[in-house]
């Protein structure tokens, strides 16, 4: 299944791992934050509606 | 008809690619997955590069979403001039790390590709040397943002930078064709099929670059509508503050 990459298959593999490393650490802290921020917006509304 | 302007609306901008996101989200993932396999997996060596060629499939639309990643933030930058529409401003925020992200794969995969090929990791070629400016660019449009406090100035400071950077981000693109000299080859993709990578190449590119454009399309909608509460819990902090 894996193709015969030849003597370039440091540099094929290479650099796949690093981009889908780089767009999976993106998305991850894109998803990470948007959770994060949704999560303190709420609680500063419901403070802010309890408080008046 | 519903004007654009309606998702000007932080409140009507958020339903609606709330409703989006998950469609997005996996066609960019299918896309990709197809993109990269079939590229991978089921295409040939180039007769000049080896299997280098494989590279392509994450270095061409990397570079592609690099300078796109720009221009769309140059379009919502305008928008926030002209209209001072709060949601432009901020999509254009957004943007920024993706498109840094991108400048950073297309930078690192012509890197490791340059190596076997030109023998060397970088050299100061017209296309190289404008992807680095781009970047750095990003780097600095992110620290503008991060830097001031009120969120207006920051607005109207970041898109003078943003018009400022255009440049760079069209010489990446046409610098090849500006300065005929460097290592760097012309583009892969053009609408003379002449010049375009051959077939074997061009249909899975052409997959993998709907991907990433998906994937960008995808992030920004997330990442504006972070923006957007995070930008409301500003004010009411502030309003707390001032009560």
């Amino acid at each position: 299944m894996m193709p015969d990459l030849g003597k370039y298959a440091q540099a094929v593999l290479s650099s796949y791992a690093v981009s889908i490393a780089l767009l999976v650490v993106l998305v991850a802290m894109s998803v990470w934050r948007a959770r994060k921020t949704r999560r303190e917006l709420a609680d500063i509304e419901q403070r802010v509606r309890r408080d008046g | 008809m519903a004007s654009i302007w309606e998702y000007a609306n932080p409140k009507k901008f958020i339903e609606t690619t709330d409703r989006l996101l998950p469609w997005l989200s996996v066609t960019a993932l299918l896309c990709l997955v197809v993109g990269l396999v079939w590229g991978f997996f089921f295409t040939p060596d180039d007769y000049k590069q080896g299997s280098t060629v494989k590279i392509i499939y994450l270095h061409v639309p990397a570079a592609l979403m690099a300078i796109n990643a720009w221009m769309m933030m140059l379009v919502a930058s305008l928008i926030w001039i002209v209209r001072r529409h709060h949601v432009s401003a901020l999509a254009a925020r957004a943007a920024a790390p993706v498109g840094a992200m991108m400048t950073v794969i297309a930078l690192a995969t012509g890197a490791i590709w340059g190596q076997p090929m030109w023998g060397t990791w970088w050299a100061w070629d017209p296309r190289l040397t404008s992807f680095l400016i781009l970047f750095l660019f990003y780097l600095g449009y992110m620290a503008l943002w991060s830097a001031i406090e009120n969120d207006d100035t920051a607005a109207d400071l970041t898109s003078v930078l943003c018009i400022v950077g255009s440049v760079f981000a069209v010489l990446s693109r046409y610098a090849v064709n500006f300065w005929n000299q460097g290592l760097h080859q012309g583009a892969s993709l053009s609408l003379d099929k002449e010049k375009n990578v051959a077939d074997v190449f061009y249909h899975p590119l052409l997959v993998s670059i709907a991907g990433f454009v998906l994937l960008f399309v995808a992030l920004v909608f997330l990442r504006t509508q972070t923006e957007i509460r995070a930008r409301r819990m500003r004010a009411l902090i502030a309003r707390e503050r001032l009560q």
